[in-house]
């Protein structure tokens, strides 16, 4: 099946109304956004996977013995919790990536680390830093007997975060969970800020070019709207899917 | 030295806790042999509990010496996890696992921490969940399960580790007085199966009937112990008179 009647319909609608959606009609700046389109959400399945791996051994750090390693996890939430992640990927991109620099074969310096990856660090300890406390929060709502059962039958203390604090824990922080990775999903954006192309990035060079900023404008939004809207749902669905039969968190 | 079971299978000399500056075992000493009952009645606050923990580790001691089937629990380099493998332990709260069923609940540690075989442990775990007369309510989560249920599924758990001893920490006091009578049955039918057991609780007449000794605690002290017959008929000291006068 051809899509081309769709494109011509866009430039039908360019000709008769002035509305110019070149990003249906025109290949290049079709295959540019979608390009931008794919990478955004790439970014965000990245950064949505590291942040709740990160959240969740975070937690498990925060309550282990070492007092090194508690302090070092703390030290870590109160920096990304408290600067804004803007100036944190400038930190990340510009401070650390002029250090992680190795020179190309003709001579000049090539970063080691890509603009894309930088971003998908940076916001993944982002939301992570959050996610840490997520999830300790419902760690901690689990009740202490709960954990005494478990040792009680010789689990021992990862075995029990594993198979029976975690999957509770999990249950409990899935709400506040879900409102982080919305707010990561929209943080993305700011990727934009070291030339990573992604949505927001190629949307600014197709307006550039082509000086359609509102319809742009309005192409970003309904596809964010779309893809919050899509997370909101799996979540939804994955919250419904995990519910305990019989069970409140009261 | 190896533990023959003709030892005590549970020995405690002079054990002492504290809780800060709060002194909640002063002293215990007591022997539990192979196949024994024991009951354990007292007071609020006088420690039984922080007893029964101490027996599998949750709760470390201060001094004394605490001997399972010969193995020093009061030893920095205790292995916990096999200690708590023949120990078997009952709370008052149940504290099933609410996110799986109730045969999940039997079936979780024997493979998590035996490692030991899905389909035979399974076997095991529909056979105990019989014993408990719960025929029908594997699928159950705790959730969907009265305290009585709860109560037995988490009885049936401890025992799907094949202990060598069980602890009871008031089991029945959280329950309604109709699904009281079920969780005792259960109990009593373990102990004519030969199970060590020690019994916390409230229920006198069980006690009476089930222990082979009771004992009763005050202020973090075994104040004295005898058969059932002996305990209850003509009880030594006065605080245990006291005791029995308000609750019987
Ligand atoms: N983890 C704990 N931390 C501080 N105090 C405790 C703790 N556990 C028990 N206690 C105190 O120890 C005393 C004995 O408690 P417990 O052994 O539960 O008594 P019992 O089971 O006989 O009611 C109580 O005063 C209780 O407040
Ligand atoms: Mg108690």
């Amino acid at each position: 099946m051809s899509l081309q009647p769709l494109w011509d319909w866009f430039r039908v609608l360019h000709d008769t109304s002035g509305i110019k959606l070149t990003i249906f009609y025109d290949a290049f700046d079709r295959a540019r956004f979608l390009n931008g389109f794919l990478t955004s959400v790439r970014l965000m399945a990245t950064c949505l996977v590291a942040s709740v791996v990160i959240g969740v051994v975070g937690a498990w750090i925060q309550g282990s013995r070492s007092r090194v390693l508690r302090l070092v996890t703390q030290g870590y939430i109160q920096f990304f919790r408290n600067t804004p992640p803007l100036v944190q990927l400038y930190f990340f991109y510009f401070a650390l990536g002029s250090y992680l620099k190795i020179s190309g074969g003709n001579g000049i310096a090539v970063p080691v680390v890509t603009n894309f990856t930088w971003a998908a660090i940076c916001l993944s300890f982002y939301a992570g830093a959050f996610n840490v406390e997520i999830f300790r929060a419902g760690i901690e709502a689990v009740p202490r007997e709960t954990l005494e059962a478990a040792e009680s039958l010789g689990y021992s203390r990862l075995k029990a975060y594993v198979y029976v604090i975690l999957p509770l824990a999990f249950r409990i922080s899935l709400p506040a969970l879900n409102n982080n990775l919305v707010n990561l999903v929209k943080t993305t954006t700011i990727a934009y800020a070291i030339a990573v192309p992604e949505m927001l990035y190629v949307a600014n060079q197709i307006w550039s070019d082509e000086s359609n900023v509102p319809e742009m404008m309005n192409v970003l939004m309904i596809v964010y709207v779309a893809l919050v809207g899509l997370l909101v749902w799996v979540m939804g669905r994955w919250e419904r899917a995990l519910r305990i039969p019989g069970y409140t968190t009261a | 030295m190896v533990w023959t079971p003709d030892q005590p299978l549970v020995s405690l000399r002079a054990v002492f806790k504290s809780f800060g500056a709060a002194r909640v075992l002063k002293g215990v000493s007591m022997e539990v042999m192979k196949g024994q009952v024991i009951c354990i009645i007292g007071p609020s606050g006088s420690g039984k509990s922080t007893l029964l923990r101490c027996v599998n580790a949750l709760v470390p001691i201060e001094s004394g010496s605490i001997l399972v089937e010969g193995q020093e629990v009061n030893d920095p380099k205790l292995d916990k996890l096999a200690l708590r493998r023949k120990v078997g332990m009952v709370f008052q709260q149940y504290n099933l696992f609410p996110h799986k069923t109730a045969l999940e609940n039997v079936m979780m540690a024997p493979i998590h921490v035996l490692k030991r075989d899905q389909r035979e442990v399974e076997r095991q775990a529909l056979a105990l969940i019989a014993k408990v007369r719960l025929q029908g309510k594997e699928g159950a989560h705790p959730g969907e399960l009265s305290g009585g249920q709860q109560q037995r599924i988490a009885i049936a758990r401890s025992l799907a580790m094949n202990p060598d001893i069980m602890l009871f920490d008031e089991v029945t006091a959280a329950l309604d007085p109709e699904t009281v009578k079920d969780v005792l049955v259960t109990i009593r039918e373990l102990a004519a199966d030969g199970m060590t057991c020690m019994i916390v609780t409230h229920e006198m007449g069980f006690a009476r009937e089930v222990a082979n000794e009771v004992y009763f605690t005050d202020g973090g002290l075994l104040v004295e112990h005898a058969p059932p017959k002996e305990f209850f008929a003509s009880p030594k000291d006065p605080r245990t008179r006291q005791f029995l006068d308000q609750i019987l």
